[in-house]
């Protein structure tokens, strides 16, 4: 179970449909395992997939092929549900046949499909393919969608399942792989590297292209532990309980991985942070006491 | 009882969650106060979070909505194929 990864659920910026976090996560952890299970029970499915290694069990439990038609319980968790109407009709639309339907019912969740893959595979290409191969699955097990939680939670899911199984197969092919194992020191104390006094950044700095590709550099250098945390936590706003159910990991060890990744996050970033993504200066001498 | 810029370091993050006790945030304020090394670290850790909230923060491939049912496509093309030679 300590190797059991709950999955990820996301919910990125600009692209939530509607309400806050804390409606648009819906259930525990336990009720994301358990919904695209075919099992009677909740607690029944969650033994059941527990019992699996996700980056293979969860993943090898979805089949490809066509969709089949909701069952009873499928249907009437759908119609229950309020505010979530026009996803529920989308997906009737898409499991009674209406395929074009579909690209609606994702389009939301572009972004954070993406990122979620991203997050754990750290390269834009595999993390495309672990999408499409995401968006795949989604498509031929919609069925299966019980409806017990967002069907946004069950996507990402799906999407984290892929990038996993990804990550899994090229570290199993390249012995020596360069995508940085954990070292011993990763959860311990990190030292801030530049005390620089960070202005406010405006947000029009963003539109600079140099701030965005710092950032995702940033991102980039973080170990795939404190990447997904980071993620979930501060790119896609998950409190930090349920970044802990989500990845299957303690309170405490969210809280460690996110402060190694913020400091880490603000060392990488301070070149431009000293006021120069708004002033274009660019000599840069790091702050430090020492 | 003063506190040590390792140890708000270490709870730097925790702090900006507000997940520390009361006890503790009033001592971390005070050091702030004081410290100004340990207060860019807190402002520059604060715009770090602020800055990927935003939903520009990160770019999506260019092209990525389009290729990202391609696999779907080719599956259900393929799929109507063999159904007409059914």
């Amino acid at each position: 179970m300590a190797e059991f990864r709950k999955g990820l659920v996301s919910n990125a910026v600009g692209n939530t449909p509607s309400g806050t976090q804390s409606d648009y996560m819906h259930g525990t952890a336990e009720q994301i395992v358990a919904e695209d299970t075919n099992a009677s029970t909740k607690w029944g499915n969650v033994k059941r997939i527990a019992q699996l290694d996700p980056t293979q069990g969860a993943h090898e439990m979805l089949e490809v092929g066509a969709p089949s038609r909701p069952s009873a319980t499928t249907s009437a968790v759908l119609t229950k549900r309020q505010g979530d109407a026009s996803e529920a009709e989308l997906i009737q639309r898409v499991l009674s046949g209406q395929e074009e339907a579909f690209r609606q019912l994702v389009r939301p969740y572009e972004y954070a499909v993406f990122m979620a893959a991203q997050a754990i595979l750290k390269n834009d290409a595999d993390a495309e393919d672990a999408a499409q191969d995401a968006v795949l699955k989604t498509f031929t097990n919609l069925a299966k969608f019980r409806g017990d939680s967002k069907f946004s939670t069950w996507l990402i899911r799906i999407a984290t399942n892929e990038a996993l199984m990804k990550l899994r197969k090229e570290r199993h092919q390249r012995l020596h792989d360069s995508l940085d194992e954990p070292r011993k020191d990763d959860d311990g104390d990190y030292i801030p590297r530049d005390f620089a006094d960070w202005r406010e950044i405006p947000s029009e700095a963003l539109q600079k292209k140099e701030l965005r590709q710092a950032l995702s550099r940033a991102l980039a250098a973080l170990t795939p532990k404190h990447r997904e945390v980071f993620v979930l936590r501060d790119v896609q706003h998950f409190t930090i309980e349920e970044t802990a159910q989500l990845l299957g990991i303690r309170k405490s060890a969210v809280k460690t991985r996110l402060l190694r990744a913020r400091l880490q996050m603000r060392d990488a970033l301070a070149p431009g942070m000293d006021g120069s993504w708004s002033t274009g200066r660019r000599e840069y001498k790091p702050v430090r006491p020492w | 009882m003063e506190i040590s810029c390792e140890e708000v370091w270490r709870e730097i993050s925790n702090y900006l969650e507000d997940e520390i006790s009361a006890e503790l945030h009033i001592r971390m304020e005070e050091h702030f106060k004081g410290c100004k090394h340990c207060s860019a670290v807190l402002d520059g850790s604060r715009n770090v979070v602020r800055l990927v909230s935003n939903a520009g923060a990160f770019e999506l491939p260019a092209g990525l909505s389009d290729r990202l049912y391609q696999k779907l496509d080719r599956k259900l093309s393929e799929r109507r194929e063999s159904q007409k030679k059914e």
